[in-house]
């Protein structure tokens, strides 16, 4: 386009160096509008130089500096102009306020006040246990820790139970090959009766203190049980068919609702802390919500949301213990995102790309926190502040993903086991002198108290 | 910008000096009750600038803030003030947690000549008003004070000020590495009052 202005405008001869033939039309054209070609007699140097040098102290006053730029530069003069102001302060002081002073930053759950900044999080772990033969796989869930205190960690065709107040171990049950492997495990509210999926898709109930086989359910899926929650006396089950189905333990006919929905293996499966909504995660990337308000209404398998904004799995679910209606999500490896969703109206809050595969999240039931356990390349368990999603800690330890995680029934330990065959122990929220105020919520009503064994 | 249709007011200096010394009383009372350095239930609700503000019942805190308010208005009306400070320190260290600064600017020519400036009313009024909201809900931002709180009021002034029988010499109390807010200003034309308030940065929400 140039070139062609160029040799329209150049009568005289044809030049290969256009700069030079512009540089004599410039003064009678007024059309070499689309390239600025300096003109040194024109330029007045001595403005210029002016301009660029000296002006530049002026600028600084007239630029818009940020406001807290402005505050420290203001700052920063006051200080140098110290000699010629004095500082005075009223003899008689104000008085000092005698009432504990009502904390409107916090609310009642705050109740560990000295703990609550400059925690010391321990970086290691306090204790590491072996686990040999505890299966490597994403989707499904074999630790778990009761109210009773005893940790239950499911490896390969066995059930181990470790005590945590004496440390010791018992085997609960060793199921068959034809059975096997245990594929999920959850104590049940009161800590002594315990449910175990299996891969054939039964559902083994068992009593933890007579280590006696209580109840098997059968019939409710079709492929392995990857999933638990209890609410209450309802068992609900979530498999590799993608059916949840809501058992009631202490009738015969155990099935009461089937929810489908997901298409995918169910992996994560979580009741509200009111037991009022069920959030459930599959492998098909999606995360339902469940009202049980909702079951009695015409398909009681309608979930009331359907949230599909992560891109991979979701197994990592957990309600908020001091909101209610807000629940976190953690995506697998194509996601590697924690999300906040209002369960009421459906909403996402947040949403934080952690940088890696999440395999189980934790809430403080004390402090404002959150934990994450995630995969490659850490392995490492992140504490992060609510709701500024702020890191507070990263513990490593793990060799390999760190796909279980447990809370202790005090609400100061996290049991965290991986593939690497260690289930590792944090001190992560808070020691247990601090948060012995705290203490555990009454259990609610053992669902089998009326009945001294189940038919 | 004012509006043209609205009418300009005179302001004297006095009027001046009373209008930033009440303002100073209420931002005052604002800040004791949004930081919860006094219980919530020792102040009353008043109406002020058009909003409803909060002034503290308790009497040690009202004789202190009316001994303030006479000093000050001697020293806004000779031009020697140049900034107030109300420092928010922590009961149990003495550790000042919270900066308010009020820095003013005093219009010399006032206080020498005695003229006086016109500036309407409401235009100021606005001004205080849009600092009194930002002062409250500045607490959006600000760490929580967890602990009980004690507050003070520190007074710059000209080196040549004679220092009151009821004042004594005090160290800035400075706060190290803070973080720094700038507030709205407001202006009388005779006095210029910018607010800037700096706190102790919280460890834990450092990014």
């Amino acid at each position: 386009m140039d070139a062609g202005s160029v040799s329209s405008s150049a009568t005289k001869s044809h030049s290969r160096c256009p700069l030079k033939e512009q540089f004599l039309q410039r003064k009678n054209s007024r059309e070499n509008l689309d390239r600025f070609i300096p003109n040194r007699s024109a330029m007045d140097f001595d403005y210029a130089h002016y301009m660029l040098t000296e002006a530049k102290k002026g600028n600084e006053n007239l630029t818009a500096s940020s406001p807290s730029k402005e505050a420290y530069r203001k700052h920063l003069a006051d200080s140098f102009n110290m000699n010629r102001t004095r500082i005075l302060a009223f003899k008689n002081k104000p008085p000092t306020p005698t009432d504990a002073i009502p904390n409107e930053c916090s609310t009642s759950f705050q109740q560990s006040k000295p703990v609550k900044a400059r925690r010391n999080i321990p970086q290691t772990s306090e204790r590491t246990l072996d686990a040999p033969e505890i299966l490597d796989d994403y989707y499904l869930n074999l630790l778990d820790w009761g109210s009773s205190n005893v940790l239950a960690i499911a490896l390969s065709n066995t059930v181990y139970l470790w005590d945590a107040t004496d440390g010791n171990t018992s085997e609960l049950v060793t199921v068959d090959d034809e059975s096997g492997p245990v594929t999920s495990v959850k104590w049940a509210p009161d800590g002594r009766h315990i449910s175990i999926g299996l891969n054939n898709s039964d559902i083994q109930l068992w009593d933890s203190t007579s280590n006696r086989l209580l109840r098997t359910l059968k019939g409710g899926h079709q492929s392995r049980v990857g999933s638990l929650d209890w609410n209450n006396h309802i068992l609900t089950t979530g498999g590799m068919d993608g059916r949840i189905v809501n058992n009631d333990v202490r009738i015969r006919s155990h099935i009461i609702e089937t929810y489908t929905g997901h298409h995918q293996e169910v992996c994560g499966l979580k009741w509200s802390g009111s037991g009022q909504q069920l959030a459930s995660g599959g492998n098909d990337n999606l995360l339902h919500i469940y009202d049980r308000s909702m079951a009695s209404s015409n398909s009681p398998t309608q979930y009331l949301h359907r949230l599909e904004d992560h891109t991979a799995a979701v197994k990592a679910l957990a309600w908020c213990p001091f909101q209610g209606n807000l629940l976190a999500s953690g995506g697998g490896g194509g996601d590697k995102c924690i999300k906040f969703w209002n369960t009421h109206t459906g909403a996402c809050l947040n949403s934080v790309d952690t940088g890696s595969q999440v395999c189980a999240l934790l809430w403080n039931k004390n402090e404002r926190e959150l934990l994450s356990s995630h995969g490659f390349t850490q392995n490492q368990l992140t504490l992060w502040k609510y709701p500024s999603m702020v890191k507070m800690a990263e513990l490593t330890g793990h060799t390999s993903r760190v796909l279980y995680m447990a809370q202790s029934p005090d609400g100061c330990t996290v049991a965290s086991a991986a593939g690497d065959e260690t289930l590792r122990f944090w001190n992560v929220f808070g020691s247990p002198e601090v948060v012995g105020k705290v203490g555990p919520k009454a259990a609610p009503e053992p669902p089998f108290a009326h009945l001294n064994r189940i038919r | 910008m004012a509006s043209r249709t609205a009418s300009k007011d005179i302001i004297t200096l006095r009027g001046s000096t009373a209008i930033v010394s009440e303002f100073f009383g209420y931002a005052a009372n604002s800040i004791l009750y949004n930081r919860g350095v006094y219980p919530e239930e020792t102040f009353e609700r008043v109406k002020k600038y058009g909003l409803p503000l909060l002034l503290s019942q308790d009497e040690g805190v009202k004789t202190f803030i009316s001994n303030l308010h006479k000093q000050l208005s001697e020293w806004l009306e000779a031009g020697k003030l140049q900034r107030i400070v109300l420092v928010i320190m922590s009961k149990a260290t003495n550790e000042v947690l919270e900066r308010w600064n009020f820095s003013i600017e005093t219009d010399g020519e006032v206080v020498e000549k005695g003229i006086s400036r016109e500036k309407s009313d409401k235009e100021i009024m606005r001004e205080i008003q849009a600092i009194m909201r930002q002062i409250a809900s500045s607490i959006t931002y600000l760490p929580c004070l967890d602990e009980p709180c004690i507050f003070d009021v520190l007074a710059y002034t000209d080196t040549d000020v004679a220092v009151p029988f009821t004042w004594t010499e005090s160290d800035p109390k400075l706060i190290a590495n803070p973080q720094m807010v700038k507030l709205h200003s407001f202006d009388t034309k005779i006095h210029k009052v910018d607010t800037l308030v700096s706190y102790k940065n919280d460890e834990w929400d450092d990014q």
